[in-house]
C-alpha cells in the first residue's frame, strides 16, 4: 500500500510534457466560449477557470470526464486523444445554463 | 427541489450499491450493523472535510490533486475488496456446505469489520464530497434557498438508501448454497470496476496513457447517464467509452483477485479435508479465515 501511494505521488514529476492548453471560463454558470475547436488525434489539456463563487463540476459524457472546479478557482484536466467530431460538455451543478461543445478536427 | 433530489440521488446511488453489497457479503460478521453505521458516519464527516478543502486538493500536484486523491481512494477500496473476496472464498465454501448452521457459524470478524468500515467509509466519502459541494452551491446562490436544498437533499438521499436496501434485501434472499459465490462475484466485479475508474482518473491527470481511446463506444446501446447505465456503472464498472488502459486495470484486478482466491481455496481444502469429513460439530470459529 505504501509503495503504491508513493508511486502515485511521484508520478506527477514525470507527467507534464504538454504544450498549449485550452482555456474555458465559467461565469454566471455559463461557459465562455461555448464552442472550442481543438486538434483531433492528440491529448488535449483543458483549463477550466471558475469565476463564480460556487463550485462547479465540469462533466462530459462523450469525453468521459468529470472534475470539480472550486468557486473562484481553476482546474486542469486532460482529454483524448479524440477522433474528429463533436463532444459536448456541461456543468453538472448547473446543467440548464452551463453547456458547451468541443469540436475535434 | 426536484432537481436537487435527482442530483443527490445520482451521487448517492453508487455509494448505496456498494454499501448494499458489502453489507450482504458480511452478513455473518457479528455486530456488523454498528460498523456499517460507523463507516457511513466517518464517510460523511470525511466528505464534509474533503469538500471544505477542495481548493487545496485541486491545486495539489500541479492541478491534478483531485484525480490523484480519487485514484488513491479507489485503490484502497480495490485492495480492501480484493482482500475480502480472497479470504471469504475459503470461509464461504465451508459455510455453504453447512448451510443450515449459518446462524451458529459466527466468525471472529475483526478484520472483516475493519474492511467494512474502510470500504463503506471511502465510498461515502468519495460520492458524498461531490454532493456536499453541490448542495453548498444550491444553498449559497439559487432561489431554491436552504429549505429547498435540504428537502431535495433528504429526498434524494432517502431514495438512494431505498435502492441500497432493496439490493441488500434481495441478496439476502439468495439461498445459502449460492449466497457466498453470488456476493463474492459481486464484490469481485465491484473491485474491478473501481480499478477501471482509478485508471480513468490517472488518464485524466495525464499520469497514464489512455492506450486506445475509446476502446469501444456503446453509448448508443446503454448511455452512461441512463438508469441502466448508472446501475451497471455502480455494480460492474460499466463505461460506454472506456480507454484501453481502463480495461487493462479491470482485467488485472479481476485476475489478481481470482488467482488469490484459487490459491487460498486450494491451501484451505488441503488442510480442511479431514475436519470436513467428521463434521459432527459445527465449525464455529475458524481462526485461519480471519
Amino acid at each position: 500500500m505504501k509503495a503504491f501511494l508513493l508511486l502515485i505521488f511521484m508520478l506527477p514529476a514525470f507527467a507534464w510534457a504538454d504544450g498549449d492548453e485550452i482555456l474555458i471560463t465559467l461565469k454566471n454558470h455559463r461557459f465562455e466560449p461555448t464552442q472550442v475547436t481543438a486538434p483531433a488525434g492528440q491529448k488535449l489539456k483543458l483549463r477550466i477557470e471558475n469565476k463564480d463563487a460556487t463550485p462547479e463540476e465540469f462533466e462530459s459524457d462523450s469525453m468521459g470526464r468529470e472534475k470539480v472546479v472550486p468557486g473562484n478557482g481553476s482546474a486542469i484536466l486532460f482529454v483524448g486523444p479524440l477522433t474528429a467530431g463533436k463532444y459536448s460538455f456541461y456543468g453538472d451543478y448547473h446543467e440548464k445554463t452551463a453547456q458547451g461543445v468541443l469540436i475535434a478536427k | 427541489m426536484f432537481g436537487t433530489a435527482v442530483i443527490v440521488f445520482r451521487e448517492m446511488l453508487e455509494a448505496a450499491l456498494i454499501v448494499g453489497i458489502v453489507a450482504a457479503a458480511t452478513r455473518d460478521v457479528p455486530k456488523r450493523a454498528r460498523w456499517i453505521v460507523a463507516g457511513v458516519l466517518c464517510g460523511l464527516l470525511g466528505a464534509a472535510i474533503v469538500a471544505g478543502f477542495t481548493d487545496r486538493i485541486s491545486q495539489f500536484a500541479s492541478g491534478v490533486g483531485q484525480e490523484i486523491f480519487n485514484a488513491s481512494i479507489l485503490g484502497i477500496a480495490v485492495v480492501m475488496l480484493g482482500w475480502h473476496s480472497i479470504w471469504m472464498s475459503s470461509h464461504g465454501a465451508k459455510l455453504a456446505a453447512n448451510a443450515r448452521n449459518i446462524g451458529n457459524a459466527i466468525r471472529d470478524g475483526s478484520k472483516e469489520r475493519q474492511i467494512l468500515l474502510i470500504v463503506i467509509g471511502v465510498a461515502v466519502l468519495r460520492e458524498g464530497s461531490e454532493t456536499v459541494l453541490f448542495l453548498y452551491g444550491i444553498a449559497a446562490s439559487e432561489t431554491t434557498g436552504a429549505t429547498g436544498m435540504l428537502m431535495g437533499g433528504l429526498v434524494g438521499a432517502l431514495a438512494g438508501v431505498v435502492v441500497g436496501y432493496a439490493l441488500y434485501a434481495g441478496l439476502l434472499k439468495i439461498p445459502m448454497r449460492w449466497f457466498f459465490s453470488a456476493t463474492n462475484t459481486l464484490v469481485l466485479l465491484l473491485a474491478a470496476g473501481m480499478a477501471s475508474q482509478a485508471a480513468r482518473f490517472l488518464i485524466q491527470a495525464n499520469l497514464l496513457p489512455s492506450l486506445a481511446s475509446p476502446m469501444w463506444d456503446s453509448s448508443a446501446l446503454i448511455a452512461d447517464k441512463s438508469v441502466v447505465g448508472r446501475l451497471l456503472h455502480g455494480l460492474i464498472g460499466y463505461d460506454s467509452r472506456p480507454a484501453g488502459m481502463q480495461l487493462v486495470f479491470y482485467m488485472i484486478a479481476l485476475i489478481a483477485i481470482l488467482i488469490g482466491t484459487r490459491w487460498v481455496k486450494r491451501n484451505h481444502t488441503h488442510v480442511a479435508a479431514k475436519p470436513a469429513a467428521e463434521r459432527g460439530n459445527i465449525p464455529a470459529v475458524d481462526s485461519r479465515t480471519v
